[in-house]
């Protein structure tokens, strides 16, 4: 169960090797929790993370997960909630893709976003259901600010997350009322190896504040959180840009 | 939690307790009979249930996330009263309030009251609540002469002191059954008034060598303090304490009705208060001027029970102060001997500025007889505290580790926050009480998120 300050005992996290589910799982370790499963395709990266949060003193499973593998999703995750309740599911696997190549090559758009938003919303559907069932937890889906208004150098993964976002909030309002509470954090640029490589954007982050932003927001049973705050502001001002001038601004 | 349905009507709601933290969604039951009582705990599914009474429990302890919660207000008739001997008999959804209504005119009183009327007498067996005779009365139980408990088999049982099964129910949250009706031992009292002493302690040494040196005087004592002031007055208090009034105490106006209980109420606290409303300088500036609108000294003076017990009821919901983010109450007890424990933590709760405003500090006599009980001989000391203070959690971990070090424990009524480790360093009979749940019900009917979130 959680405790009245949001800190979760049980944690799922889909994406076990995601540098921002691990620094939120390091975080959350520190105060409460004590079972974490790591979902994800079988690899020594999976291992070694589930090594490292073991080390820390929790009790850590893996569970092999594949996000486009959507058929698989039910039995994969109902065997995690047939072992007890979970306190907070981490919606964290996503790829960022090659722009480039993804226009070139229709197939990897459709990786792309079938893992970002299709595996998503059959992952995110079926551990709302086994959430409902349990009459409380927390549903955090890792979204982007990049899914606010599409940008010219990364439309793809940028409409994945849109699709994503969307889905996430009406999911929110679905569960409202069931104890079952959904979270969308909309990070910036996060320096994390995913991003290693590209230059980084203005209000750039790390992981470690994205892992604190998600505690503060299951504290207050936030809706949306932006990571930095201050990304808020600038998206409302973006999203209202005449498309003729923002084409033209270098981001 | 809205206002109830009809007999045994079901819905879905969320549910909080007093604080208003971790709120989760249950299937709400009323039951109205023994019957329905049965047929509800014998359908409850595969989450379980749990009793609950008036709600003011603070933490998660009359929840049950994803199962049943048993609306038990629907079973309130009060069956007997032994004007001769001071007992009555009673189902368990009867509010303290009600017994004084009924009872005071009569001349008789309930034997331990907290701070709140309105709690149930099931949820004062299951909390083995206290009040502010504990050090001279000990906790609710023990003036309970039996009750029946419905436990997991469909079974009613009449469970008498000295036994296993009361002293697991005594203060087991609502973990061993559903208690459905209690015989209650009562006080007599000549009035339904209080004669009342107040005076102020300079600090906090003053204010336990005051307690220490006179409370044996007073039927009932309590010290409001100030965890605010620092420095020389830290734990500066107003103690008042104070026995029922005899007759002959009353003026000649009031003596034409000395029994008439009037509890005076002002309208509830609205809706939808913004956080952060009790910040340190509002609750500084409150509890300074509560300290020194306080006289030095006074005797004698005639209050209402409302006034002098429960001056919270007069506000309907006042939880709501707190705003959207509720607030923890934190409630724990150390042993005579362990005064420098206390002081340590009186200190860094100045030190820190939480900004709680009337903490209480009360001491015990005698604990009961009851497993998870609370109230243990000692110093015990409850705060209020906005829940949304940033790093609140990890602060009041380290209180804890105080408390479990120096033999103390916390209030489990109170409790939503917990190291679920710390239950069995707190509770040392915690294992036993989990043993007999196991036997009794084996298949986990009555769970509740404390439960859960604590391994009970």
């Amino acid at each position: 169960m959680k405790d009245a300050f949001g800190s979760p005992q049980s944690l799922l996290i889909l994406g076990g090797t995601s540098e921002i589910a691990l620094a939120t799982a390091r975080r959350l370790i520190a105060r409460r929790t004590r079972t974490v499963w790591l979902a994800g395709r079988p690899s020594p990266a999976l291992e070694d993370a589930a090594g490292q949060l073991r080390s820390l003193g929790a009790d850590v499973r893996t569970v092999p997960f594949d996000a486009l593998d959507t058929g698989g999703h039910e039995e994969a995750l109902g065997k995690v909630f047939a072992e007890g309740d979970i306190d907070v599911v981490l919606l964290a696997f996503g790829v960022l893709g090659d722009q480039e190549r993804a226009e070139a090559e229709p197939a990897e758009a459709v990786r792309i976003a079938g893992t970002n938003y299709t595996g998503a919303v059959s992952a995110g559907l079926v551990c709302a259901r086994s959430l409902r069932v349990q009459g409380h937890g927390s549903l955090v889906v890792l979204s982007s600010v990049a899914g606010r208004r599409a940008r010219r150098s990364n439309f793809v993964y940028g409409s994945s997350k849109a699709g994503l976002d969307a889905f996430a909030q009406g999911l929110g309002d679905a569960l409202y009322g069931t104890g079952v509470h959904v979270m969308v954090v909309r990070p910036g640029f996060v320096r994390t190896k995913m991003t290693a490589g590209t230059a980084p954007a203005p209000l750039a982050t790390t992981a470690e504040a994205v892992a604190e932003a998600v505690g503060t927001g299951l504290r207050r049973r936030s809706e949306v959180v932006w990571v930095p705050g201050a990304l808020r502001p600038v998206m409302t001002i973006l999203r209202h840009m005449p498309r003729a001038i923002f084409r033209r601004l270098p981001v | 939690m809205a206002s109830p349905t009809g007999p045994a009507g079901t819905r879905t709601a969320s549910v909080t307790g007093w604080g208003r933290t971790a709120p989760t969604t249950a299937r709400l039951v009323r039951p109205g009979s023994y019957g329905e009582a049965v047929a509800a705990v014998r359908a409850c599914g595969a989450r379980g249930g749990i009793a609950r009474g008036l709600g003011r429990a603070y933490g998660d302890a009359a929840q049950n996330a994803g199962g049943v919660v048993w609306d038990m207000t629907g079973l309130d008739r009060i069956r007997r009263i032994d004007a001769e001997a001071g007992v009555v008999e009673c189902e368990a959804g009867v509010s303290l309030h009600r017994l004084m209504e009924v009872l005071l005119p009569l001349g008789w009183f309930v034997p331990v009251s907290p701070g709140t009327r309105y709690v149930t007498v099931g949820g004062a067996v299951g909390a083995d609540i206290h009040g502010k005779n504990h050090h001279v009365a000990g906790s609710f139980t023990r003036h309970v002469r039996s009750f029946e408990l419905l436990t997991a088999d469909g079974a009613v049982r009449t469970v008498r002191p000295g036994t296993d099964l009361f002293d697991a129910t005594a203060g087991g949250m609502g973990l061993t059954g559903v208690v459905l009706a209690a015989a209650v031992r009562l006080v007599p009292v000549q009035t339904s008034l209080m004669t009342v002493d107040t005076e102020r302690a300079a600090d906090l040494d003053d204010l336990l060598a005051r307690l220490s040196a006179t409370d044996h005087r007073y039927r009932y004592s309590v010290a409001w303090i100030d965890l605010l002031a620092r420095g020389a007055a830290t734990g500066r208090a107003v103690l008042t304490r104070g026995d029922h009034a005899p007759l002959d105490a009353l003026p000649a106006r009031a003596r034409r009705s000395p029994l008439a209980f009037r509890p005076g109420r002002l309208p509830p606290a609205p809706r939808g208060l913004p956080d952060g409303l009790l910040g340190r300088r509002s609750v500084g500036l409150f509890n300074a001027l509560w300290y020194r609108k306080a006289p030095r000294r006074r005797t004698g003076e005639l209050q209402r029970i409302s006034t002098f017990f429960h001056p919270l009821d007069g506000v309907p919901h006042w939880n709501r102060v707190y705003g959207r983010g509720g607030f923890v109450q934190y409630q724990f007890v150390v042993g005579h001997g362990e005064e420098e424990t206390l002081r340590r933590v009186v200190e860094r709760i100045a030190a820190r500025g939480c900004p709680s405003f009337l903490a209480v500090l009360k001491r015990f006599g005698a604990g009961g007889s009851g497993w998870l009980s609370f109230p243990a001989a000692g110093w015990t000391l409850a705060l209020d505290i906005p829940a949304g203070l940033p790093g609140l959690g990890a602060f009041l971990d380290e209180l804890d580790e105080a408390v479990a070090a120096a033999g103390g424990r916390v209030y489990l009524a109170k409790d939503a926050r917990l190291r679920p480790e710390l239950v069995d360093v707190m509770y040392p009979r915690a294992p036993e009480f989990r043993e007999l749940r196991e036997r009794l019900d084996p298949r986990g009917v009555f769970t509740s998120d404390l439960s859960r979130r604590l391994a009970l």
